[in-house]
């Protein structure tokens, strides 16, 4: 079917050999097909090579900064970043927590449920939406970079936009010893 | 009545203007791909369900994994630019082949010192495992560090070429421990860098 007629071509010896004439016509659908694969292919893995962001901003770092903001220790939360891929969290203030300190993980069924149900709580305390929960994120040394990124991402997910990261502290490093998620 | 006859036509279509357009556009996409550059520093990257794709140009990358710190930035006059800012800096002198060669770097990770040597290595041996230490992230008494000097210079750069503030993103590996991300977060703050980017990779939805 898909041949080029190369007949013409002159003299055969003896001259007699008359090739039956084909159509120069070539069937392409199968050509096409192949050709619409490999756009498909390199338009997808154009776009979906480019690497995912994710914006962090971190407060101004001035030395002489006087402005200490005083927010009501009902509306923090704190989370340390421990050892092992495990958190702990708390309500309050480190030397007299709200709520005892828990040992729990990342992912849906771990730390997610708690933001999501203290945001709520919260805003039901102050009664105004734009009084919502504060996040102080505490990375230990021991925490990993993925650990930093996955609760920065638990955020993002349960809609927490005000969180700040915070230097650990000493009684925070104490607790999370006691606790055993600091060697 | 009479029945209009419909001629019977060949279902065959002409297929060759379809497969013209088809082969244009695959040239066209084949071209305006990058190919990836191969990474001196390999890392994993953790997964976070962000989907915000990074920009292509005036943005840094800090890669950082196994303790070691990689610099590089997108666009061969603004490396020239870079490195002719780091020269002044350190006193130390590039050739115009030094500074080509350097263009084409993706990333690189070496005390200043060594720079030359790195330079001039085949871009295959430039990447094997180990042999670059990663740029100093140490301040040397009252100097401040290299990658701090790295970071401004490439700062002053973009802002000269293409009058944009240059982004930083940092690609750090999954297991890198905290304390030497920290210490690279300290070093853009000292610069004021106070917004930057986590490159990421997606994560599939779990809801």
């Amino acid at each position: 079917m898909a041949e080029l007629d190369t007949s013409g071509g002159g003299k055969n010896k003896g001259g007699k050999v008359r090739s039956k004439k084909q159509s120069t016509r070539v069937d392409l659908t199968a050509m096409v097909d192949l050709a619409f694969l490999l756009i498909t292919f390199f338009m997808l893995t154009t776009t979906l090579a480019k690497p995912q962001a994710m914006d962090l901003a971190m407060p101004d770092k001035e030395k002489d900064d006087q402005q200490e903001l005083t927010v009501a220790d009902n509306r923090t939360m704190t989370i340390l970043l421990g050892d092992n891929n495990r958190i702990e969290w708390y309500m309050g203030l480190v030397d007299k927590p709200l709520t005892p300190p828990q040992v729990d993980n990342y992912g849906r069924n771990g730390i997610r449920k708690a933001l999501v149900e203290y945001s709520k709580k919260v805003i039901a305390t102050t009664g105004d939406p734009s009084k919502g929960l504060i996040v102080l994120i505490k990375p230990s040394d021991q925490s990993n970079y993925r650990n930093f990124v996955d609760i920065l991402d638990e955020m993002k997910v349960s809609n927490i936009d005000r969180y700040a990261i915070v230097e650990i502290s000493q009684p925070d490093i104490a607790l999370l010893k006691r606790d055993g998620l600091y060697k | 009545m009479p029945r209009i006859k419909v001629a019977r036509k060949s279902t065959a279509i002409d297929m060759t203007a379809m497969c013209d357009v088809a082969f244009l556009l695959l040239t066209f996409f084949i071209l305006t791909a990058t190919a990836r550059q191969p990474e001196p520093l390999p890392v994993d990257t953790p997964a976070s369900t962000v989907k915000f794709k990074l920009p292509d140009i005036d943005i840094a990358t800090l890669t950082v994994g196994q303790e070691k710190v990689f610099f590089g930035v997108p666009g061969q006059p603004i490396r020239i630019r870079t490195l002719e800012l780091m020269s002044e800096k350190y006193q130390m002198t590039f050739t115009d082949e030094e500074k080509l060669r350097f263009s084409l770097m993706e990333s690189f990770g070496v005390p200043i010192g060594n720079l030359k040597q790195i330079i001039m290595l085949k871009g295959d041996e430039r990447n094997a495992a180990g042999l670059q230490p990663g740029i100093p992230t140490d301040s040397v008494g009252q100097r401040p560090s290299e990658l701090h000097n790295w970071l401004l210079s490439a700062r002053y750069a973009t802002k000269e070429l293409n009058n944009v503030d240059m982004r930083v993103s940092i690609k750090g590996d999954s297991r890198e421990e905290y304390p030497s991300i920290k210490k690279i977060l300290g070093i853009l703050q000292e610069q004021n860098i106070n917004k930057f980017s986590l490159i990421t990779s997606l994560r599939a939805d779990e809801k």
